[in-house]
């Protein structure tokens, strides 16, 4: 069985990851009840060796994995990949140009 | 100044947010206020507002486990102001199995994911240099060992251009013990191996012997040497780190979702 460390400390980071994804009504959102509800079922605790728990601890941080990845993800896509091209004014604005006006506007 | 017709997203020389011409868009905004899940006849779906989610395909969009709808829902109702299709990788793996638009059969799947051990990552070793050859006997021998007890096969490794030797006793019996999996299920350890680039790693990540963390540092193994010895760039290692590791853990928690009780499987999912 891999090392999970503490069930608790699963639930917790994944409980604050759900809560920045849903915003204001997190606590209304059915993953985390659906989270909470599984957790409360299979009483997760250290001192227990039972199947069932380890499979829905595995679960649980197999899914804080995915939320906190996708997170991390998207910010640096927005950090470094989300700009796009420069417009044809702000390229020539980068070499101290400015693009031609026709008096009176085109066409 | 010639005003610049109001551009449809992608098209003319630059739309108004500087989008790059002709690029289709990979976003598209967010026209739904709540996300909901109901119980249809062919297991969960999910409704946008009124609305019922359907795939690329135009086919309902139904799952066989509560627990991935409200994953699923959980996806779309945590877009922003635009929908980041390629955040949703649940959807995406959902929508897959649903539409199955290589068209493969569930024997194609298994013996694509099988075909992955002739040049499985753990496999295949280097010689050189010595220190990156130590780290993968350390760190990939006992994930290799792992798999030849649990499954009572050979598997080994190799520092040939040619890969290891896989005894064709060893490809028969993943391929009877991936013929266990249901259709849906084996969408998603196709979809793992793929994104690992190894059987091994896959198995050794569904049979829950290590984390995605895990599967994904011994994936990335020279990478992460490398970075070791030469730096890391946040805007490209990290990058990837992170969309391997949110893609693996996807993959993952929709096998487990989708392997369940099998009662469900009986009624919801096609074999």
């Amino acid at each position: 069985m891999a090392a999970l460390g503490a069930p608790l400390r699963t639930l917790r980071a994944l409980l604050r990851e759900l809560r920045h994804t849903a915003g204001r009504s997190y606590r209304d959102s059915p993953a985390y009840r659906h989270v909470l509800a599984a957790f409360r079922a299979h009483r997760v605790t250290s001192e227990k060796l039972c199947r069932a728990q380890q499979e829905l601890h595995f679960q649980a941080a197999t899914y804080l994995c995915l939320l906190r990845s996708v997170r991390e993800h998207e910010a640096l896509h927005r950090e470094y990949h989300g700009k796009g091209e420069r417009s044809p004014q702000e390229v020539a604005g980068l070499v101290g140009f400015r693009l031609p006006q026709q008096p009176g506007g085109k066409g | 100044l010639s005003r610049l017709p109001p551009a449809a997203a992608g098209s003319g020389p630059v739309g108004p947010c500087g989008r790059r011409a002709y690029a289709p868009p990979a976003e598209r905004k967010r026209f739904y206020q709540n996300v909901s899940i109901s119980q249809g006849e062919g297991g969960f779906e999910i409704n946008l507002d009124h609305r019922k989610l359907k795939t690329p395909q135009a086919k309902l969009f139904t799952v066989p486990s509560e627990a991935l709808a409200i994953a699923v829902a959980t996806e779309w109702d945590s877009q922003k102001d635009t929908i980041k299709f390629y955040t949703m990788h649940l959807t995406t793996l959902c929508n897959t199995a649903l539409d199955n638009p290589t068209q493969r059969s569930k024997t194609q799947l298994i013996r694509a994911a099988v075909k992955f051990l002739e040049t499985d990552t753990v496999c295949y070793r280097v010689e050189e240099p010595p220190a990156l050859a130590e780290l993968q006997k350390n760190e990939w021998d006992p994930v290799v060992t792992w798999a030849e007890k649990r499954y009572n096969v050979t598997i080994g490794s190799s520092t040939s251009i040619l890969g290891p030797n896989i005894p064709a006793s060893t490809k028969e019996t993943f391929v009877s013990h991936l013929a266990s999996y249901n259709m849906w299920a084996l969408q998603g350890i196709e979809f793992v191996i793929t994104q690992l680039k190894s059987l091994i790693l896959s198995m050794s990540l569904i049979d829950r012997h290590i984390t995605v963390e895990k599967a994904v540092l011994l994936s990335r193994l020279e990478e992460e040497y490398q970075i070791q010895r030469w730096g890391n760039v946040e805007w490209a290692h990290d990058y990837e780190l992170c969309e391997l590791r949110a893609r693996t853990a996807a993959g993952t928690l929709f096998v487990h979702l989708c392997s369940e009780s099998s009662s469900v499987k009986h009624k919801l999912l096609q074999d």
